[in-house]
């Protein structure tokens, strides 16, 4: 391509956004691989061709950790991979997994300049596509960085522990992990389903992230094993970054909800993503899914958690030779209000995902043994917009009706794990339970410790969680080189 | 990866191991538990801690093999490791000087009522302990129990060791001779016998702590798997517990939630012993 006479702008223009290629929907709902197929090299290059590298390029503004966007498609455009894989790493220590889960749509692609006149350019398509080459070649152990002697303690290995963990240890500082389950990753590993994000891509990023120099010591739950005050007072560190997100599940609080097949999402996504039940009994964790089930809610969680339910239902229908499941979302507000991806709510769509809208739970009936055997509900219509600027739905009296489904998956949304607070001197709360910490710089109320991610937000996205990570990273280095500065160690 | 270090053979069914693991060793208190996860494909499992020992950086653990995954752990040897262990997980027992109090142990839950008898020994409790198992074979550790104990009685459900009755029936006789003088009392074994300890207790109305074993997945309180309703209010036994008052658990719902994966630890274990027969 680079030999060739260079595109006029309304050539350029002319070129239709590439598409990305699926597997078809009535194969993959049958298995676990992964929905995007990527695109292959001409797809790329063509879509790269689009781009009209503008001067003063709005896409980068609208990306939370600053990937030079316009200068790593262009180095597709030449068709130098090598130069557009460490354009992309520059900034983003992530790649493989931001073009795959970012909400590009109201970040980097809403910015795209050529999204006024047509389609934005598929800069989140073209980011998977480099760095899905680069892990084909076989990723680079970068040079390490000399080490000084300060050492950094990060406490979840979710997307804001790894951005921060990777930033401070490309600066020299030696960098400890604290994970509390047996894999790193976070909601990488457990809650985000393979067929969106491959955990051996996930486990690539990782393994990237360690050959920094990182240390990960998975299977340490911080508040528990060692406290907050502990890794200051008899560990050593110089420094902390909270970076343990929100693990902690809502219910609805309604009747019913602790009968068996009521599972939180966080549970139902735990065990088919990060214990593989979908692979019981070969692998020993089992998950148990009905023939008619409800996933409350509406946003990315709940999307995964219906297209699993989907998958797993299916595939035990065959093996039993009996009809296939029926998957439902319930939510209470109307498709316009849904806080998940266009993307995905298309996806488990065309998978079969039935969806109802304007429809709230009030009860869970159980058997006598305790099992689930169906669910009251309410119509609700919307009111007047609440703080969040969505429409109040209120519910519609006398509209009560009964819903047959065998299970119930509450995906409503979750909260900070106050677990890690446990002897974590200094460090002020909100009342939501999330972290009071500058949103600029991840400070927090005690000096020597920093924060990010949704632990301070609630629960948000990998992208935002990373820029919060790359921020904090950022002013902890400048807080250990004053230190250094100091003579204090 | 965690290196068994030590194993006895309790029964056919019992097993103890210990394990190196030195910071869990350092913070563990009685009533804590850990999980466990013996392989790569395994699934997690929480154990309640039957002893730990600081100096020598280790744990014991003791199992009954019920299902797939502990009937596996049952052939590990020493040297052997396990993929993961994490804890020390939930909250201590709460230790303090009561005056006189039960400790009640049922099969297995033999092993996690002696570091909490041990501990209320110390801090200058006069301690009655109740031992108590379906046969002779399934019951051990009378002797360590007789250590921190400064009256163990024993029983079987068929006689074979010490009374012939369940752990209810002293425990009726211990209340019944000794009424106000008992403070409080703890009771860790099968759900059942646990409600039926608390059901009597009750009637004399003496503050009870049952240990619950619910099944988990992280243990952390991110999934919600071991939910209970204590006091009409639903709480994690991972991270509000394990440990309850006795008297406030809905024991109907403990039993049920128990129930949830029965029909495929049953299969996982056909499926298993079959393999284990074809390769023997």
């Amino acid at each position: 391509m680079s030999d060739q006479k260079e595109l006029t702008i309304k050539e350029r223009m002319a070129i239709e956004r590439h598409t990305m290629n699926l597997q078809k929907p009535e194969e993959r709902v049958k298995n676990f691989f992964e929905v995007a197929l990527g695109y292959t090299e001409e797809q790329a290059q063509s879509e790269a061709e689009r781009c009209l590298n503008c001067k003063k390029p709005k896409c980068r503004e609208g990306c939370p950790v600053e990937v030079p966007i316009p200068e790593f498609i262009m180095a597709v455009r030449k068709g130098d991979m090598k130069e557009a894989v460490r354009l992309l790493k520059s900034t983003n220590n992530l790649p493989a997994i931001c073009g795959r889960v970012c909400p590009q749509e109201i970040q980097c692609e809403e910015s795209c300049i050529l999204g006024k006149k047509s389609k934005p350019v598929a800069i989140g398509r073209l980011e998977r596509y480099v760095a899905d080459w680069e892990l084909k070649q076989g990723v680079k152990s970068p040079v390490r960085a000399k080490q000084n002697p300060y050492k950094v303690a990060v406490i979840g290995s979710g997307p804001a522990g790894l951005t921060c963990a990777a930033d401070l240890a490309k600066q020299g500082h030696r960098v400890v992990i604290f994970e509390s389950l047996h894999v790193a990753g976070g909601v990488l590993m457990y809650g985000i389903p393979e067929f969106r994000l491959p955990k051996k891509i996930v486990q690539a990023e990782i393994d990237y992230v360690v050959s920094l120099g990182v240390e990960i010591r998975t299977d340490y739950v911080i508040g528990k094993i060692f406290s907050l005050d502990d890794l200051f007072a008899s560990e050593g560190f110089d420094a902390v970054f909270l970076g343990t997100g929100a693990g902690l599940p809502i219910f609805m609080r309604i009747p019913g909800e602790n009968y068996n097949g009521v599972y939180s999402a966080n549970e139902f996504l735990t065990r088919v993503n990060l214990m593989k039940g979908y692979l019981f009994p070969e692998w020993d964790t089992p998950v148990k899914i009905g023939h008619k089930v409800a996933v409350i809610g509406a946003g990315n969680v709940a999307m995964d958690s219906a297209r699993c339910a989907l998958r797993l239902g299916i595939l035990a229908s065959m093996k039993k030779g009996i009809s296939p499941p029926e998957v439902h979302i319930i939510y209470r507000r109307s498709a316009q209000e849904m806080p998940a991806r266009a993307e995905e709510v298309e996806n488990a769509g065309e998978e079969g995902v039935i969806f109802n809208f304007l429809v709230n739970p009030v009860e869970i009936y159980g058997t006598e043994q305790g099992w689930v055997e169906g669910m009251r509900c309410i119509r609700m219509k919307l009111g007047e917009p609440d703080a969040s600027g969505r429409r109040r739905p209120v519910p519609v009296p006398g509209s009560e009706f009964d819903m047959d489904v065998d299970t119930v998956i509450v995906a409503l949304g979750t909260r900070p794990n106050p677990i890690v607070f446990f002897d974590a001197s200094g460090i002020e709360r909100t009342k939501w339970g999330t972290i009071v910490a500058d949103e600029a710089t991840g400070k927090t109320t005690k000096d020597t410790v920093w924060a990010g991610g949704d632990i301070v937000t609630g629960a948000a996205t990998v992208i935002s969680a990373m820029g919060a990570g790359k921020r904090a990273a950022y002013e902890i280095n400048i807080y250990l080189n004053n230190k250094a500065r100091g003579g204090k160690k | 990866m965690y290196p068994i270090l030590t194993k006895q053979v309790f029964s056919d069914v019992t097993k103890l191991i210990t394990i190196r693991a030195r910071d869990i060793a350092q913070k563990a208190k009685a009533g804590q538990f850990v999980i466990i996860r013996i392989r790569e494909e395994g699934e997690r499992i929480p154990l309640t801690l039957a002893d730990f020992n600081a100096d020598e950086g280790t744990i014991t653990l003791v199992f009954q093999e019920v299902g797939k995954s502990t009937m596996q752990l049952g052939t590990f040897h020493p040297g052997d490791t396990i993929a993961s262990l994490t804890g020390p997980l939930g909250c201590a027992t709460e230790i303090e000087k009561l005056g006189t109090v039960i400790c009640i142990g049922g099969g297995v839950g033999i092993a996690p009522v002696f570091p909490v008898a041990r501990e209320l020994k110390r801090a200058g409790n006069k301690v009655i302990s109740i031992i108590g198992a379906r046969n002779k074979n399934l019951l051990f550790w009378e002797d360590k129990m007789g250590e921190v104990s400064d009256e163990l009685i024993v029983c079987s459900d068929d006689g074979s060791t010490g009374r012939k009755s369940v752990v209810t029936v002293p425990l009726k006789e211990l209340l019944e001779v000794h009424g106000k003088e008992i403070k409080k009392a703890w009771a860790i074994g099968p759900a059942i016998m646990m409600k039926f300890c608390a059901a009597t207790t009750l009637e004399y109305q003496v503050p009870t702590i049952v240990s619950l074993n619910s099944i988990m997945v992280d243990g952390t309180g991110m999934c919600g798997a071991c939910r209970v309703e204590v006091a009409g209010k639903t709480k994690f036994v991972c991270v509000d517990g394990p440990e309850f008052n006795a008297h406030e658990v809905d024991w109907n719902l403990v039993l049920s939630r128990q129930k949830l994966y029965l029909e495929e630890e049953k299969s996982a274990v056909d499926l298993y012993t079959c393999g284990r027969q074809k390769d023997e």
